[in-house]
């Protein structure tokens, strides 16, 4: 059942045409990220759709290989141009913050260009479609490479069911990953993905002050060891 | 709509982009930094500029105008900066830690409360 953006949609419409846009409020002056990220058709844009408050927008982003640092937009020969496109929505937060919500897929190209675009990201979901789990290992063993916080949301396509447990273990999760199932069409499950990520930051931010630490894996409401072992 | 990217006429992104790759300081705009025109576009200006000047009267994250304009971000940061240049617009960065730092609690509880208001 579709319940996607059944009241913001009014907003849109108000607005006028596609071509129209929300402005923000003048006053805004904190951009944020979200990165959600997976592989092909699992439903990215769909859930930046499903909270975003205007429509999803896509652009792209291009780097030249051949000098690191050294964008050539012109595209001089020889020179190797990596190219990703990625699509985003947004969610004013209040006259200040204003959250862009990020949908990437996660191929190798993509990682290359993470620090350039998705640097300063306050954390990721990583979306996981079971019929197609590989796709989702190289997405988290980047985050966690990157020490970027995230949280795995399971898009359920329908098919063979699958417990949570089988999915954690399949992906070899460690267990202060949280780990949840949603379907992106829906605006609710949407918004309760974006919310088990907050929360899960907010208890890292938490335990982080209070240790004194700047980043601590491992999340407050479960009791895991700090050593915990993530699984190479 | 066909966008501006790097199998387009290389003669067309030279022109939006007077030839140059980048200038200094367009590392430091964000994909989520905020653009604010100081200034209405005037006749006879190059019309990207133009066009990012009108857009911009609120406040508009560089991937806004990016996806507004059609042209990659890295394009989009060099006009940035030609108008960064001439004061004719500014830029609010985001004040997160761009390192692997958590941001402040107080600033998730926000997000959180805005999120559950949705
Ligand atoms: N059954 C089911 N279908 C979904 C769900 N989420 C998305 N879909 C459908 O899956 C298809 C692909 O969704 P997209 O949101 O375009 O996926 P994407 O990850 O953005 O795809 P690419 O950008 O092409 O990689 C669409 O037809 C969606 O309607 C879900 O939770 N359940
Ligand atoms: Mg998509």
């Amino acid at each position: 059942m579709h319940s996607t953006a059944s009241e913001h949609a009014d907003t849109a419409v108000a607005a006028g045409t596609d071509a129209d846009r929300i402005p923000l409020s003048a006053t805004a002056d904190n951009g944020l990220k979200i990165v959600i990220v997976g592989g092909f058709g699992v439903g990215k844009t769909t859930m930046v759709r499903s909270v975003s408050e205007i429509r999803p927008l896509n652009t792209e982003e291009t780097m030249t290989r051949a000098g690191l640092g050294v964008d050539d937009p012109t595209g001089v020969e020889g020179k190797t141009t990596t190219t990703v496109a990625f699509d985003f929505g947004r969610i004013s937060i209040n006259d200040s913050a204003v959250l862009y919500l990020f949908g990437a897929p996660g191929q190798e190209r993509f990682w290359f260009l993470w620090d350039r675009l998705f640097s300063g990201t306050l954390g990721a979901v990583v979306l996981v479609d079971t019929r197609r789990l590989d796709d989702s290992w190289y997405a988290i063993d980047r985050l966690e490479a990157h020490g970027m916080p995230f949280i795995v949301a399971h898009n359920d396509f329908g098919g063979e069911r699958h417990t949570l447990e089988q999915i954690r273990e399949a992906l070899d999760l460690s267990p202060d990953v949280p780990l949840i199932s949603c379907d992106a069409r829906d605006r609710e499950s949407s918004k309760a993905v974006l919310i088990a990520l907050v929360d899960h930051l907010y208890a890292l931010s938490v335990q982080a002050s209070s240790s004194g630490r700047q980043s601590v894996p491992g999340q407050e409401s479960v009791s895991v060891p700090e050593t915990a072992e993530r699984a190479s | 709509m066909k966008r501006l990217g790097p199998d387009d006429d290389p003669d067309r992104l030279y022109t939006v982009t007077g030839g140059r790759s980048r200038s200094a300081d367009d590392r430091t705009l964000d994909l989520v930094t905020l653009i604010v025109s100081e200034c209405d576009p005037t006749p006879g200006m190059q019309s990207e500029h133009a066009r990012i000047l009108a857009m911009c009267r609120r406040p508009m994250a560089v991937v806004e105008v990016s996806a507004e304009l059609r042209m990659p971000v890295s394009v989009v940061r060099i006009l940035l900066c030609d108008l960064l240049d001439l004061g004719q617009v500014t830029a609010r960065h985001p004040r997160t830690p761009d390192t692997a730092q958590l941001p402040a609690a107080d600033l998730l509880k926000e997000v959180l409360d805005a999120l559950h208001r949705l």
